[in-house]
């Protein structure tokens, strides 16, 4: 079973990642990165049943991550929103080179 | 009938998954969101991580998804109905990547030999020793307690960034 949720993670990062690559929409690029964390963390809880509870510990600290990134990335689409009144991430390309 | 509940709830988290790229509106992506979390918490438990999975559905499909429900209604996206798909070359190339990133996975997964679960019998001790959330507040505040602390000062920081982001003018 460790094998088959490794795997798990790896399918739910590479769709994960796919999301970010190609949506456009901010909050849906936020949905797909917290979906990385989520196969990542699968990923340590199934080494955690190869290596003892440290792994356990390791997804809870993620959580915590998580949550303040979320936190923070969401003031951060609200204040774009203000100024753009958009949230495609296509017009916010002034830093781009 | 572990393994059949695991690979159940396994399709559940990829067709949510799937649905979260996918969806054209940004609730339902969510509401994917919210079914591949539930998913992951199941299995969770069927990898023997209770205290995990009950952290995962209250946290993460209970309050971070709620704040992300939250901005939605705020900023009014609900009804933003047509696709945002970045097409053309950007599409193919994103595909490579991720077909990359798979090819790799694939090599180092499919073949090996099943592994064992050589950790599960000190879980299960700790467990037996001290109950399913003893198990892991006992490392927690003795070996990782430098970290957990760094944790709390991380939280104040972002609470603290999120108010000065969002607040209309900063003086």
């Amino acid at each position: 079973m460790i094998t088959e949720a490794l795997l798990l993670s790896a399918i739910l990062f590479v769709i994960g990642t796919f999301g970010v690559l190609v949506r456009r929409n901010a909050i849906i690029i936020f949905l797909a990165i917290e979906l990385q964390l989520n196969a990542v963390n699968v990923a340590l809880v199934a080494f955690s049943n190869l290596h003892g509870i440290d792994g356990q510990i390791f997804v809870f600290f993620v959580m915590t991550v998580a949550a303040a990134e979320a936190a923070v990335g969401l003031a951060i689409i609200i204040s774009i929103f203000r100024h753009y009144e958009t949230v495609d991430v296509n017009n916010f390309n002034f830093l781009k080179w | 009938m572990v393994t059949i509940l695991f690979y159940l709830f396994a399709a559940v988290a990829i067709g949510g998954a799937i649905g979260v790229v996918l969806a054209k509106s940004p609730v339902g992506s969510l509401l994917f969101m919210v079914t591949t979390l539930g998913a992951i918490a199941a299995t969770f438990v069927l990898l023997e991580a209770h205290f995990l999975a009950a952290i995962q559905v209250i946290v993460y499909a209970g309050a971070i998804m709620v704040l992300f429900m939250f901005v939605i209604m705020l900023l009014n996206l609900g009804h933003d109905y047509e696709g945002d798909f970045r097409g053309g070359l950007y599409a193919i190339i994103s595909f490579v990547v991720v077909g990359a990133i798979a090819g790799v996975i694939k090599n180092d997964l499919v073949g090996t030999q099943q592994l064992e679960a050589t950790g599960a019998e000190s879980i299960a001790a700790a467990v037996e020793e001290s109950g399913v959330v003893g198990a892991i507040a006992h490392p927690l505040y003795t070996t990782y307690v430098v970290p957990f602390e760094i944790t709390g000062i991380l939280l104040l920081v972002a609470i603290v960034g999120a108010v000065a982001l969002a607040k209309r003018n900063v003086t």
